[in-house]
């Protein structure tokens, strides 16, 4: 499957943003990772809605945001992808630790924030959009998951695509068998590469053909640097660094990012 | 988006209405319910659930898999050694090779069942126990991974959590995962088992009903009864296979509301937008539907929704209409599987089900609500509705291919 790759969003500790953070990702930066993460409130939201997005939702939405913006195209003319291993986990947690109370009595809100698809509701409320979307899952491997998700729906439908995927932290006791050191989430808005004259192309930073093999991924290298153990401590970060630094470098590159245990995705990234 | 249709070569349900798809089938016909009064400990006062009997003595077959032990993947294997299901689906793998075939999976909450049973179990400094396994159970992508292993298959596995879209949704990914050509057949589905999270999670939002079984449809409905289940088929392009009684997925379509996250759209905007496309997709008018299975939930605001949204795309009374969920309960993440599986059902056995547990539908719809069984011998195409938080929506239409 081809794509183009026509808006770049990324939020992570010592990543905010794409324009600031390419030159760190290309390696021409130091990177340099600050304590805490802001997370802006999302916009287009009523005040009340503002304040039911959890931190999750707000990383969603900061990166969705910047990568749309990037894209010039409407953001409700856009289906929508998002992907997350963790979604909205401190919800989860948080419901968990209040089932385990004798009376096992939960909050209404926390209840809706807790599915999976709450970003991509927020997201749709805050862009007045009726386009379909869609949430996956996929452990360790959910940008990969995520990614030919995305590229699936650009080449069935011959439309541009925003795909978001978003991973934050658990709170104890969650956080022991799920490890999550940092916040992290990243949007890309895909295009079909088929430039048809009728349609306004916005400028495509790159071309990327994706592909399902199945055979397992070559083991990762060691981390060595901090961006690489960024990328090792998050699912999405995980998938998501290794092609936002191939990006970055505007070189062609061939990544590998492992999907199953025999299962793993191709991409050949080739600047545009 | 135009559709090309994917026959349905193997199929299988579970669920409250009984194991297997002559079990489901039956309880259609007569009219015989899966609900009962909710006995699982510290759950809300007075609900009825749609329970599937013995399924904590299910066991997963294989020692490598037996890490995958949770009570939403004891339902996944409940189902696939249903109706010759995981056969069907090793024939599939001679004819197209592991690696061609997908697994497509929906659940809203997976394996939490297993997690919400781990805090119980949290030692004195709050540990969670150490055979606890997060991932092979309480993670989503549990599911497709464990269902792709245990049919030997190599293909992509997916799996979509879109509240109570999820089951349809993943029908509509499968389909537009083989128009990609990134596989030739896929597994599809969904899987969602009873948890205190979700039952206490509807009691917050008021939104259970209580003292009986959930009334769809009837003037005095009041709310949802939650029910598992667990529904796979095997779909493959139409002249791959063999195709049963050339039943096929003709068209699915989805949208978002953009509401709110918890209640639909009043005019069913989203509603009427994802029916619209799945009708498109197979290249079909609303008088080619003989019959709508609707979402469907028993609560005020859905059921009067999906009214407005059916009449504004089929016109008043414009065909017939029922909700199944009487039977099952509401399987969340499972029931647009659930319910793409009776549908299919209906067009086998050319039977239009009437709700069940109501004697007549709230005066004020304008849809045609049927509240008895009608036989329909002619009965081709089904459309069926998915609804969900986060204002998701999902419609297929399922039905006979042409001859």
């Amino acid at each position: 499957m081809r794509v183009e790759v026509v808006g770049v969003g990324v939020l992570g500790p010592g990543l905010p943003g794409w324009a600031a953070s390419a030159p760190v990702l290309a390696g021409a930066a130091p990177y340099a990772p600050e304590e805490s993460l802001a997370l802006p409130p999302p916009a287009g939201l009523s005040p009340t809605e503002r304040r039911r997005t959890s931190p999750a939702v707000r990383l969603a939405l900061a990166a969705a945001s910047e990568a749309t913006a990037a894209s010039g195209l409407p953001p409700a003319s856009l289906e929508t992808v998002f992907a997350s291993s963790n979604g909205d986990g401190q919800v989860v947690g948080a419901i968990l630790e209040a089932l385990s109370e004798p009376d096992g009595v939960i909050s209404p809100t926390q209840f809706h924030n807790s599915v999976h698809n709450a970003a991509a509701g927020y997201w749709s409320i805050a862009t007045g959009s009726t386009s379909p979307s869609v949430s996956v899952g996929g452990h360790d491997q959910v940008f990969a998951a995520g990614l030919l998700h995305a590229a699936m729906r650009v080449s069935a439908t011959g439309a541009a695509v925003l795909f978001c995927a978003y991973d934050a932290p658990l709170n104890e006791p969650l956080a022991q068998c799920r490890p999550t050191t940092a916040p992290f989430a990243a949007g890309l808005v895909l295009a079909p590469p088929a430039r048809d004259e009728r349609r306004l192309d916005p400028a495509a930073i790159a071309r990327l053909e994706i592909r399902y093999r199945p055979e397992p991924a070559p083991p990762p290298a060691p981390a060595e640097t901090a961006l690489d153990a960024l990328a090792a401590g998050n699912p999405t970060a995980r998938g998501a660094v290794p092609l936002l630094r191939a990006l970055s470098r505007r070189e062609a590159a061939r990544l590998v990012l492992p999907m199953l245990e025999d299962g793993c995705i191709e991409i050949a990234v080739a600047p545009c | 988006m135009r559709h090309v249709p994917l026959s349905i070569t193997a199929h299988t349900a579970v669920s409250a209405m009984g194991i297997g798809l002559d079990a489901t089938r039956t309880a259609l016909r007569e009219r015989r319910g899966g609900l009962a009064p909710c006995t699982l400990p510290g759950t809300p006062e007075g609900i009825w659930v749609g329970r599937v009997p013995g399924l904590e003595e299910v066991a997963l077959p294989e020692p490598a898999l037996a890490r995958f032990a949770c009570r939403n993947n004891r339902l996944a294997e409940l189902a696939l050694r249903t109706d010759g299901f995981a056969e069907a689906v090793a024939e599939a793998r001679e004819r197209h090779g592991a690696e061609r075939i997908a697994v497509v999976l929906g659940t809203s909450t997976a394996g939490i069942e297993e997690t919400e049973q781990a805090y119980r179990r949290r030692d004195a400094e709050g540990r969670l126990p150490a055979d606890f396994d997060f991932e092979h159970t309480h993670d989503l992508y549990a599911l497709p991974r464990y269902v792709r292993a245990r049919l030997g298959l190599r293909g992509p596995a997916m799996v979509i959590s879109t509240a109570c879209t999820s089951g349809a949704r993943a029908w509509l990914d499968a389909a537009a995962l083989i128009a990609a050509g990134v596989a030739d057949a896929a597994v599809v589905g969904g899987v969602d088992t009873l948890c205190r999270m979700t039952l206490h999670g509807f009691a917050s939002l008021e939104l259970l009903a209580r003292g009986g079984p959930t009334r769809p449809c009837a003037a005095d409905r009041d709310g949802i009864s939650i029910g598992e289940a667990a529904a796979f088929a095997l779909l493959e392009r139409t002249h791959e296979g063999t195709a049963r009684d050339g039943l096929a997925l003709l068209g699915a379509g989805a949208s978002a509301d953009g509401h709110h996250m918890s209640t639909p759209h009043p005019e069913g905007l989203g509603a009427m937008a994802a029916m619209r496309a799945a009708l498109d997709a197979a290249g079909l008018a609303p008088r080619d539907i003989g019959y709508v299975n609707l979402h469907g939930t028993g609560t005020r605001t859905n059921d009067a929704m999906e009214d407005r949204a059916v009449t504004a795309v089929f016109g008043p009374r414009g065909v017939p209409c029922s909700s199944t969920k009487g039977w099952s309960g509401h399987a969340l993440g499972a029931s647009g599987a659930l319910e793409a599986t009776i549908a299919a059902l209906c067009v086998e056995d050319g039977l239009i089900p009437g709700c069940l547990g109501i004697e007549e539908a709230d005066p004020g719809f304008e849809s045609d609500i049927l509240t008895e069984n009608r036989e329909a011998p002619g009965l081709t195409r089904v459309l069926s509705n998915s609804f969900g938080f986060g204002g998701s929506n999902c419609a297929l239409v399922i039905g006979r291919l042409p001859a």
